[in-house]
C-alpha cells in the first residue's frame, strides 16, 4: 500500500514540476494542481497509514487501548485542500484575464520591455 | 505567562477588514476606518511589546487545548517587535493610501485586502505552530495576489502571474517540509518540534527536511537563485502596495527563516555554509541587477534582493554578533524599504514617471522635500550615524571573527553598490535639471490641496523619524536585539513558556 503511494507521490511531483516549467498557462494551472495533490498525499503517507482503526474511544474504555489512525494528517490535508482550492480559483481567473489581455496562451507574449514602464 | 492579548494584533485587523466590507462603495468612510484601525493596531502592538518586554514571553493556547496538541500563539521579544514594526509601516501606508491609491481600486476592495494582509503578517509573527504558520502564509499570499493584480493594467497582470506561480510553488515546498517534519517527529508545535528534532539521531534526514524549508522560505524572501519573481513583479503595483510588499512581505520570509533555523533546525556546518553561499550570491546578483536599472522601482526591487543577502548571511554565520547584526539590519530594513517605495510613489506624483532619464530638478523645485528624501536614502546606504551603518559593523565583526571573508567581501561590494546606485539616483533625479521636451511629464503634486499633500508627505516623515531614531538611538535597538539573540541562543525559556502551560496553574 505504502509503495503505491510513494510512486504516486513521485509521479505527481515530477508531473507538477514538469508542467510548471512549460510556457503555456493552462499547463501552469495543471502543474499547480498536481503539485498540491502530491503534497497532500505526502502528508497522508507520512502521517502513517493505519487501516480500520478509527480514533474513537470505545464506551468501556477511558483512553485508547489499541493502535489507532492518526486524525491530524486528515485535518491538515483538509485545510490544505481548501486553501489550494482558493488559490487555484484565483489563478484560473487571473490567467483568464491574461488570455483576454494578450489573446495568447504563451506566457512569453506577456513580457513588457522596461522602456514601457511608467 | 498566558494572556489573550497575544492574538489582539491580528484580531484588530480582522475586525477592521470586516467592518470595511460593510462600507464597500463608500471610499471616504473606508479611508477613515482604515487609518483608525491601523492606529488601534499600533496601540495594541505597543502594548504587546511593552508587556512582553517587562513580563517575559506571553502565550495563548487556542480554545484552551494544552500545548503540543492545540495551536499555540506565542509572543516573545522577536515576534512582538516584528509586530510593532509592521504596525508602524501599516499605519504609514494606510495614511499614504488615502491619496496614493486611485478611487477605482478602493471601490474593488483595496482597504479590506490591505487589512487582511496585515492580519496575515501579524498572525505569522505570533503563531507557535508550524502548520498554522503555513495557513498564515496562505492568508498573506492570497491577500497579496489581490493587491498585486487590483487595477488590471497589463504590466500588473504580468507581474501577478510570476508572483502567483512562484508563491504557490513556495507554499507547496513549505507544505512538503511540514509533511516530512510531521512524519519524522509526529508534532507540529514549534517548541515541541525543537525538542524532538534536537533529539533526532538521523541528522541527514533533518538536514534534508531543512532544505525544503530553505527553498520554501527562500522563494518568499527572494534568496538566490529563487529571487527572479521579485524584480519582475514589484515594480508593477501602485506604490503604496509596493511599499507594503517591499517592506514587509520578503521580511516575513526572513522572520520565518530565523524562527525555524534557531528553534527547530539549529544550523550545523552544512546548513551554515549553505546559507552563507546563498547569501553571498544573493548580495552579488542583487547588486548587479540594481546597477544597470534605470527605473526607480526596478532598481529598488534589486536592492531588496541585495539586502536580503545581508540578513541571510548573518543567520548563516550564526554567532551572537552575526545574529545581532542581521536582526538590527532586519529592523532597519523594514522601515527604510517601506519608506523608500513611498518616496518612489511621491516622485511619480511629482513627475508622472519613474524613469530616471525623464525626470530631474527635484532639488531646485522642492528643496525641503528633497532633504527629507535624502535622509531616508542616506539611511539606506548606511552613512554613519544613520541606521544602515550600525548593523554592518556587527556583520563585519562577525565575519572577521569567524573568517567568512567571502561574505564580508560581498557585503562590502553590496554596500558600495548601494552607495553608487543611490548616488546615481540622487544625481539624476534631484540635481540634474529637468530634461526638456519629454511627453507625459507633469506635476500631479502641486495642484493638490494642502491636506492631500500632507497625507502623502506625512507617512514619509513619520517613517523617516523612526529610521532616525533607529540610527541615532542605536543603543536602544542594540538592547532589544541582544535580548532577542539571547532568546535565540537559549531557547529553553521559549519552550518552557509554551509547553509547561498545563503544569503551572
Amino acid at each position: 500500500m505504502e509503495l503505491v503511494f510513494v510512486i504516486l507521490i513521485g509521479v505527481l511531483y515530477a508531473g507538477g514540476i514538469f508542467m510548471l516549467l512549460r510556457r503555456s498557462m493552462v499547463r501552469l494551472l495543471i502543474g499547480i494542481a498536481l503539485l498540491g495533490n502530491g503534497a497532500n498525499l505526502l502528508i497522508f503517507l507520512l502521517g502513517g497509514i493505519t487501516k480500520g482503526k478509527p480514533p474513537v474511544i470505545g464506551d468501556a474504555a477511558r483512553v485508547f487501548t489499541d493502535i489507532y489512525a492518526d486524525p491530524i494528517p486528515q485535518a491538515l490535508i483538509l485545510t490544505a485542500i481548501v486553501i489550494s482550492f482558493g488559490l487555484q480559483a484565483f489563478a484560473i481567473v487571473l490567467l483568464k484575464r491574461v488570455y483576454v489581455l494578450v489573446n495568447s496562451d504563451d506566457l512569453d507574449d506577456l513580457n513588457t520591455p522596461e522602456e514601457e514602464d511608467i | 505567562m498566558t494572556s489573550n492579548a497575544v492574538v489582539l494584533p491580528f484580531i484588530v485587523h480582522l475586525f477592521t477588514a470586516i467592518l470595511l466590507l460593510f462600507f464597500w462603495r463608500k471610499t471616504v468612510a473606508q479611508r477613515i476606518i482604515s487609518v483608525m484601525g491601523s492606529t488601534l493596531a499600533l496601540t495594541v502592538a505597543i502594548g504587546l511589546f511593552s508587556s512582553v518586554w517587562n513580563d517575559g514571553i506571553l502565550t495563548m493556547q487556542a480554545a484552551g487545548w494544552a500545548a503540543p496538541f492545540g495551536i499555540s500563539f506565542v509572543a516573545d521579544v522577536f515576534s512582538s517587535s516584528m509586530v510593532l514594526l509592521t504596525s508602524f509601516s501599516g499605519l504609514a501606508v494606510a495614511v499614504y493610501s488615502a491619496t496614493g491609491i486611485s478611487r477605482g481600486r478602493m471601490l474593488f476592495g483595496y482597504f479590506p485586502m490591505f487589512h487582511f494582509l496585515l492580519m496575515g503578517l501579524n498572525g505569522a509573527y505570533l503563531t507557535g505552530d508550524i502548520f498554522n504558520l503555513y495557513v498564515w502564509f496562505e492568508v498573506i499570499i492570497i491577500a497579496s495576489f489581490v493587491l498585486m493584480s487590483l487595477g488590471g493594467r497589463k504590466a500588473q497582470i504580468e507581474g501577478s502571474v510570476k508572483y502567483m506561480a512562484m508563491n504557490i510553488l513556495a507554499s507547496t515546498f513549505f507544505l512538503t517540509g511540514i509533511g516530512i517534519l510531521y512524519g519524522i517527529t509526529g508534532s507540529l508545535n514549534i517548541a515541541d518540534l525543537s525538542l524532538k528534532v534536537g533529539a533526532m539521531e538521523n541528522r541527514k534526514l533533518v538536514d534534508m527536511t531543512a532544505i525544503f524549508f530553505i527553498v520554501g522560505f527562500g522563494i518568499k524572501s527572494a534568496v538566490f537563485p529563487l529571487y527572479f519573481w521579485l524584480p519582475s513583479s514589484y515594480h508593477t503595483p501602485p506604490s503604496a502596495v509596493a511599499a507594503i510588499f517591499g517592506g514587509l512581505l520578503t521580511k516575513v520570509g526572513i522572520y520565518a527563516l530565523f524562527r525555524i533555523f534557531t528553534l527547530i533546525f539549529v544550523p550545523d556546518d552544512f546548513l551554515s555554509n549553505l546559507l552563507i553561499v546563498l547569501a553571498v550570491l544573493t548580495v552579488l546578483t542583487g547588486t548587479f541587477g540594481a546597477v544597470i536599472k534605470n527605473n526607480i522601482r526596478r532598481l529598488l526591487s534589486y536592492l531588496i534582493v541585495c539586502h536580503i543577502g545581508f540578513m541571510v548571511g548573518g543567520l548563516g554565520m550564526y554567532s551572537e554578533v552575526a545574529l545581532a547584526g542581521a536582526l538590527f539590519y532586519l529592523f532597519h530594513d523594514m522601515m527604510v524599504k517601506t519608506n523608500i517605495f513611498l518616496i518612489a510613489g511621491l516622485i511619480r506624483k511629482l513627475r508622472g514617471t519613474m524613469n530616471m532619464d525623464k525626470i530631474g530638478g527635484l532639488y531646485a523645485e522642492y528643496p525641503l522635500l528633497s532633504l527629507l528624501m535624502a535622509v531616508v536614502l542616506f539611511s539606506l546606504v548606511g552613512i554613519p550615524p544613520l541606521s544602515g551603518f550600525w548593523p554592518k559593523i556587527y556583520l563585519f565583526e562577525a565575519g572577521f571573527m569567524d573568517h567568512h571573508y567571502a561574505l564580508v567581501a560581498a557585503i562590502i561590494i553590496g554596500s558600495f553598490a548601494t552607495l553608487y546606485v543611490i548616488a546615481k539616483m540622487w544625481a539624476k533625479v534631484f540635481w540634474k535639471s529637468q530634461p526638456e521636451g519629454i511627453a507625459g511629464v507633469e506635476d500631479g503634486f502641486r495642484p493638490m490641496s494642502n491636506f492631500r499633500r500632507s497625507l502623502l508627505v506625512g507617512p514619509i516623515v513619520f517613517l523617516a523619524a523612526i529610521t532616525l531614531f533607529i540610527g541615532l538611538g542605536a543603543e536602544h535597538i542594540v538592547t532589544v536585539v541582544n535580548h532577542i539573540v539571547r532568546e535565540m541562543k537559549d531557547t529553553s525559556p521559549y519552550i518552557q513558556a509554551v509547553l509547561e502551560m498545563h503544569v503551572s496553574p
